[in-house]
Protein backbone atom coordinates (compact mmCIF):
# COMPACT_ATOMS: atom_id res chain seq x y z
CA UNK A 1 0.00 0.00 0.00
CA UNK A 2 1.54 3.64 -1.27
CA UNK A 3 5.58 4.13 -1.85
CA UNK A 4 7.99 2.42 0.61
CA UNK A 5 9.55 4.53 3.53
CA UNK A 6 13.10 4.34 0.37
CA UNK A 7 10.64 6.79 -2.03
CA UNK A 8 10.17 8.71 1.58
CA UNK A 9 14.11 9.16 2.06
CA UNK A 10 14.87 9.92 -1.21
CA UNK A 11 12.83 13.03 -1.79
CA UNK A 12 14.22 13.78 1.85
CA UNK A 13 17.88 13.55 0.34
CA UNK A 14 16.97 15.29 -2.46
CA UNK A 15 15.79 18.21 -0.11
CA UNK A 16 18.98 18.59 2.01
CA UNK A 17 21.40 18.49 -0.67
CA UNK A 18 19.00 21.32 -2.62
CA UNK A 19 18.90 23.38 0.29
CA UNK A 20 22.80 22.59 1.11
CA UNK A 21 23.29 24.21 -2.31
CA UNK A 22 21.74 27.42 -1.55
CA UNK A 23 23.59 27.48 1.49
CA UNK A 24 26.55 27.25 0.14
CA UNK A 25 26.12 29.46 -2.87
CA UNK A 26 23.96 32.42 -1.90
CA UNK A 27 24.94 35.41 -1.20
CA UNK A 28 21.64 37.20 0.27
CA UNK A 29 21.53 36.36 4.12
CA UNK A 30 17.47 35.91 3.85
CA UNK A 31 17.59 33.28 0.92
CA UNK A 32 20.34 31.04 3.09
CA UNK A 33 18.28 31.46 5.94
CA UNK A 34 14.94 30.07 3.89
CA UNK A 35 17.64 27.30 2.30
CA UNK A 36 18.66 26.39 5.55
CA UNK A 37 14.51 25.79 6.38
CA UNK A 38 15.22 23.35 3.07
CA UNK A 39 17.47 21.34 5.18
CA UNK A 40 15.77 21.09 8.31
CA UNK A 41 12.35 19.84 6.70
CA UNK A 42 14.54 17.64 4.68
CA UNK A 43 15.70 16.01 8.24
CA UNK A 44 12.26 15.97 9.51
CA UNK A 45 11.11 14.20 6.59
CA UNK A 46 13.52 11.48 6.87
CA UNK A 47 12.54 11.10 10.44
CA UNK A 48 9.17 10.97 10.21
CA UNK A 49 9.44 8.16 7.41
CA UNK A 50 11.31 6.32 9.73
CA UNK A 51 8.74 6.64 12.85
CA UNK A 52 6.23 5.40 10.19
CA UNK A 53 8.66 2.72 9.18
CA UNK A 54 9.24 1.48 12.52
CA UNK A 55 5.88 1.89 14.20
CA UNK A 56 7.11 4.28 16.83
CA UNK A 57 6.08 7.80 17.50
CA UNK A 58 9.31 8.84 18.84
CA UNK A 59 10.39 10.27 15.28
CA UNK A 60 7.20 12.65 15.24
CA UNK A 61 8.58 14.15 18.49
CA UNK A 62 12.20 14.48 17.42
CA UNK A 63 10.18 16.13 14.33
CA UNK A 64 8.27 18.64 16.70
CA UNK A 65 11.57 19.63 18.57
CA UNK A 66 13.27 20.27 15.18
CA UNK A 67 10.58 22.02 13.85
CA UNK A 68 10.71 24.09 17.67
CA UNK A 69 14.81 24.87 17.19
CA UNK A 70 14.30 25.87 13.69
CA UNK A 71 11.52 28.75 14.81
CA UNK A 72 14.30 29.76 17.37
CA UNK A 73 16.69 30.07 14.58
CA UNK A 74 14.23 31.76 11.99
CA UNK A 75 13.89 34.97 14.98
CA UNK A 76 17.54 35.07 15.94
CA UNK A 77 18.63 34.93 12.32
CA UNK A 78 15.91 38.09 11.35
CA UNK A 79 17.06 39.73 14.08
CA UNK A 80 21.23 39.85 13.06
CA UNK A 81 19.55 40.96 9.49
CA UNK A 82 17.36 43.88 11.29
CA UNK A 83 20.10 44.92 12.87
CA UNK A 84 22.64 44.93 10.25
CA UNK A 85 20.02 46.65 8.16
CA UNK A 86 19.59 49.33 10.63
CA UNK A 87 23.58 49.86 10.32
CA UNK A 88 23.57 50.48 6.69
CA UNK A 89 25.14 46.93 6.05
CA UNK A 90 25.37 45.50 2.76
CA UNK A 91 23.38 42.38 3.36
CA UNK A 92 26.04 40.23 1.56
CA UNK A 93 27.12 37.13 3.49
CA UNK A 94 30.68 37.29 2.00
CA UNK A 95 31.31 41.22 3.28
CA UNK A 96 30.41 39.88 7.05
CA UNK A 97 33.79 38.48 7.82
CA UNK A 98 34.46 40.35 11.28
CA UNK A 99 33.04 39.81 14.50
CA UNK A 100 34.05 43.00 16.21
CA UNK A 101 30.85 44.68 17.71
CA UNK B 1 -10.78 -3.84 -6.30
CA UNK B 2 -11.09 -1.34 -3.98
CA UNK B 3 -7.36 -1.68 -2.01
CA UNK B 4 -5.82 -1.18 -5.32
CA UNK B 5 -7.85 1.54 -6.11
CA UNK B 6 -7.03 3.13 -2.75
CA UNK B 7 -3.35 2.62 -3.70
CA UNK B 8 -3.52 3.93 -6.89
CA UNK B 9 -4.49 7.02 -5.36
CA UNK B 10 -2.07 7.18 -2.55
CA UNK B 11 0.82 6.94 -5.38
CA UNK B 12 -0.95 9.78 -7.31
CA UNK B 13 -0.81 11.98 -4.33
CA UNK B 14 2.56 10.78 -3.17
CA UNK B 15 3.74 11.51 -6.65
CA UNK B 16 2.02 14.97 -6.91
CA UNK B 17 3.49 16.29 -3.31
CA UNK B 18 6.71 14.95 -4.10
CA UNK B 19 7.57 16.76 -6.90
CA UNK B 20 5.69 19.61 -5.39
CA UNK B 21 8.31 19.69 -2.61
CA UNK B 22 11.21 19.13 -5.07
CA UNK B 23 10.34 21.73 -7.43
CA UNK B 24 9.44 24.46 -5.23
CA UNK B 25 12.53 23.97 -3.12
CA UNK B 26 14.94 24.09 -6.05
CA UNK B 27 12.74 27.76 -6.77
CA UNK B 28 13.76 28.72 -3.51
CA UNK B 29 16.82 28.31 -4.08
CA UNK B 30 17.17 29.46 -7.45
CA UNK B 31 14.67 32.67 -7.27
CA UNK B 32 16.49 36.06 -7.33
CA UNK B 33 13.76 38.04 -4.85
CA UNK B 34 13.66 36.79 -1.63
CA UNK B 35 9.79 37.22 -2.07
CA UNK B 36 9.71 34.41 -4.25
CA UNK B 37 11.44 32.78 -2.48
CA UNK B 38 9.51 33.01 0.45
CA UNK B 39 6.43 31.92 -1.55
CA UNK B 40 8.10 29.12 -2.81
CA UNK B 41 9.10 27.50 0.32
CA UNK B 42 5.26 28.23 1.56
CA UNK B 43 4.31 25.99 -1.13
CA UNK B 44 7.40 23.37 -0.35
CA UNK B 45 6.10 23.40 3.37
CA UNK B 46 2.41 22.79 2.38
CA UNK B 47 3.66 19.56 -0.23
CA UNK B 48 5.63 18.37 2.86
CA UNK B 49 2.78 18.77 4.93
CA UNK B 50 0.78 16.35 2.66
CA UNK B 51 3.73 13.80 2.69
CA UNK B 52 3.42 13.87 6.47
CA UNK B 53 -0.18 12.80 6.47
CA UNK B 54 0.62 9.77 3.90
CA UNK B 55 2.96 8.73 6.73
CA UNK B 56 0.40 9.15 9.23
CA UNK B 57 1.72 11.74 11.22
CA UNK B 58 -1.27 14.08 11.53
CA UNK B 59 -0.26 16.43 14.52
CA UNK B 60 3.13 16.92 13.14
CA UNK B 61 1.30 18.03 9.26
CA UNK B 62 -1.24 20.12 11.41
CA UNK B 63 1.91 22.00 13.35
CA UNK B 64 4.31 22.15 9.92
CA UNK B 65 0.83 23.97 8.84
CA UNK B 66 0.60 25.76 11.59
CA UNK B 67 4.04 27.08 13.10
CA UNK B 68 5.80 26.75 9.25
CA UNK B 69 3.49 27.85 7.07
CA UNK B 70 1.75 30.33 8.92
CA UNK B 71 4.07 32.29 12.09
CA UNK B 72 7.08 31.60 10.59
CA UNK B 73 6.66 32.77 7.14
CA UNK B 74 5.11 35.47 8.03
CA UNK B 75 8.07 36.64 10.26
CA UNK B 76 10.15 36.13 7.07
CA UNK B 77 7.88 38.10 4.91
CA UNK B 78 7.38 41.02 6.89
CA UNK B 79 11.74 41.02 7.12
CA UNK B 80 11.88 41.51 3.68
CA UNK B 81 9.53 43.64 3.21
CA UNK B 82 11.02 46.11 6.09
CA UNK B 83 14.63 44.79 4.22
CA UNK B 84 13.11 46.14 1.40
CA UNK B 85 13.15 44.07 -1.86
CA UNK B 86 16.90 43.86 -3.39
CA UNK B 87 17.52 41.47 -6.15
CA UNK B 88 20.53 39.53 -6.90
CA UNK B 89 21.31 37.59 -9.91
CA UNK B 90 21.64 33.79 -8.03
CA UNK B 91 24.45 31.95 -9.21
CA UNK B 92 26.69 35.20 -10.36
CA UNK B 93 28.98 36.98 -7.87
CA UNK B 94 32.05 35.70 -6.09
CA UNK B 95 34.70 33.69 -7.06
CA UNK B 96 33.89 30.71 -9.19
CA UNK B 97 35.78 28.66 -7.80
CA UNK B 98 33.60 28.64 -4.82
CA UNK B 99 30.50 27.87 -7.02
CA UNK B 100 32.07 25.18 -8.27
CA UNK B 101 32.84 23.66 -5.18
CA UNK B 102 29.43 24.50 -3.80
CA UNK B 103 28.27 22.38 -6.34
CA UNK B 104 30.24 19.38 -5.69
CA UNK B 105 29.71 19.60 -2.48
CA UNK B 106 26.00 19.58 -2.71
CA UNK B 107 26.44 16.62 -5.51
CA UNK B 108 28.43 14.80 -3.32
CA UNK B 109 26.47 14.77 -0.62
CA UNK B 110 23.36 13.76 -2.91
CA UNK B 111 25.22 10.66 -4.15
CA UNK B 112 26.16 9.71 -0.69
CA UNK B 113 22.89 9.62 0.48
CA UNK B 114 21.15 7.89 -2.53
CA UNK B 115 23.87 5.55 -2.71
CA UNK B 116 23.30 4.61 0.82
CA UNK B 117 20.13 4.44 0.53
CA UNK B 118 20.08 2.32 -2.74
CA UNK B 119 22.82 -0.11 -1.60
CA UNK B 120 22.49 -0.43 2.03
CA UNK B 121 19.06 -0.37 3.54
CA UNK B 122 16.48 -0.84 0.01
CA UNK B 123 15.87 -4.63 1.04
CA UNK B 124 14.86 -3.70 4.62
CA UNK B 125 13.01 -1.13 3.87
CA UNK B 126 10.86 -2.45 1.59
CA UNK B 127 8.17 -2.75 4.05
CA UNK B 128 5.99 -1.00 6.18
CA UNK B 129 4.93 -1.92 9.96
CA UNK B 130 1.82 -2.28 11.07
CA UNK B 131 0.61 0.72 12.87
CA UNK B 132 -2.30 1.32 15.23
CA UNK B 133 -4.76 4.10 14.44
CA UNK B 134 -3.75 5.73 17.66
CA UNK B 135 -0.09 6.57 15.61
CA UNK B 136 0.64 9.95 15.26
CA UNK B 137 -2.77 11.47 16.65
CA UNK B 138 -2.11 14.46 18.84
CA UNK B 139 -3.16 12.06 22.00
CA UNK B 140 -0.11 10.20 21.26
CA UNK B 141 2.09 13.06 20.78
CA UNK B 142 1.19 14.47 24.35
CA UNK B 143 1.28 10.78 25.51
CA UNK B 144 4.80 10.94 24.64
CA UNK B 145 5.56 14.52 25.13
CA UNK B 146 4.64 14.26 28.83
CA UNK B 147 5.71 10.78 30.12
CA UNK B 148 8.94 9.94 28.06
CA UNK B 149 10.36 12.65 26.59
CA UNK B 150 9.66 15.55 29.31
CA UNK B 151 13.34 16.69 29.41
CA UNK B 152 13.15 17.14 25.57
CA UNK B 153 9.98 19.34 26.27
CA UNK B 154 11.25 21.43 29.11
CA UNK B 155 14.09 22.30 26.98
CA UNK B 156 12.62 23.17 23.62
CA UNK B 157 10.67 25.79 26.24
CA UNK B 158 13.78 26.85 27.64
CA UNK B 159 15.42 27.25 24.08
CA UNK B 160 12.45 29.03 22.54
CA UNK B 161 12.82 31.20 25.67
CA UNK B 162 16.13 32.48 24.73
CA UNK B 163 15.53 32.70 21.86
CA UNK B 164 12.62 34.97 22.05
CA UNK B 165 14.90 37.32 24.59
CA UNK B 166 17.54 37.15 21.78
CA UNK B 167 15.03 38.46 19.08
CA UNK B 168 13.90 40.90 21.82
CA UNK B 169 17.59 42.26 22.46
CA UNK B 170 18.68 42.03 18.74
CA UNK B 171 15.74 43.82 17.63
CA UNK B 172 15.52 46.79 20.04
CA UNK B 173 16.65 50.20 18.70
CA UNK B 174 19.70 50.98 20.45
CA UNK B 175 19.77 53.64 23.48
CA UNK B 176 23.44 54.94 22.76
CA UNK B 177 22.75 57.54 20.12
CA UNK B 178 24.26 56.70 16.32
CA UNK B 179 27.53 58.11 16.15
CA UNK B 180 28.87 56.57 19.51
CA UNK B 181 27.94 52.90 17.35
CA UNK B 182 30.81 51.10 16.54
CA UNK B 183 30.97 50.62 12.74
CA UNK B 184 30.45 47.47 11.47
Amino acid sequence: MGPSVSWYLGVAGFLFATGSLGVLLRRNPLIVLLSLEIMLNGANLALIGFARHLGDGDGQIFALAVMAVAASEVVVGLGLIVALNRKRVTLDVDRLNTLRG
Amino acid sequence: MTASVGNVLVWAVWVAAAFACLGSGVAVVSFSNPFFSALALIGNLGSLAVLYLLLSAEFVAAAQVLVYAGAVMVMFLFVIAYVGPRTESPWAGGPSWQAVGAALAAAALLVEIVVVIGVKASGRLSHSEDITRAFGSPREIGRLFLTDHLLAFEITSIVLLVAAIGGVILGAHSRRAADEVPPL
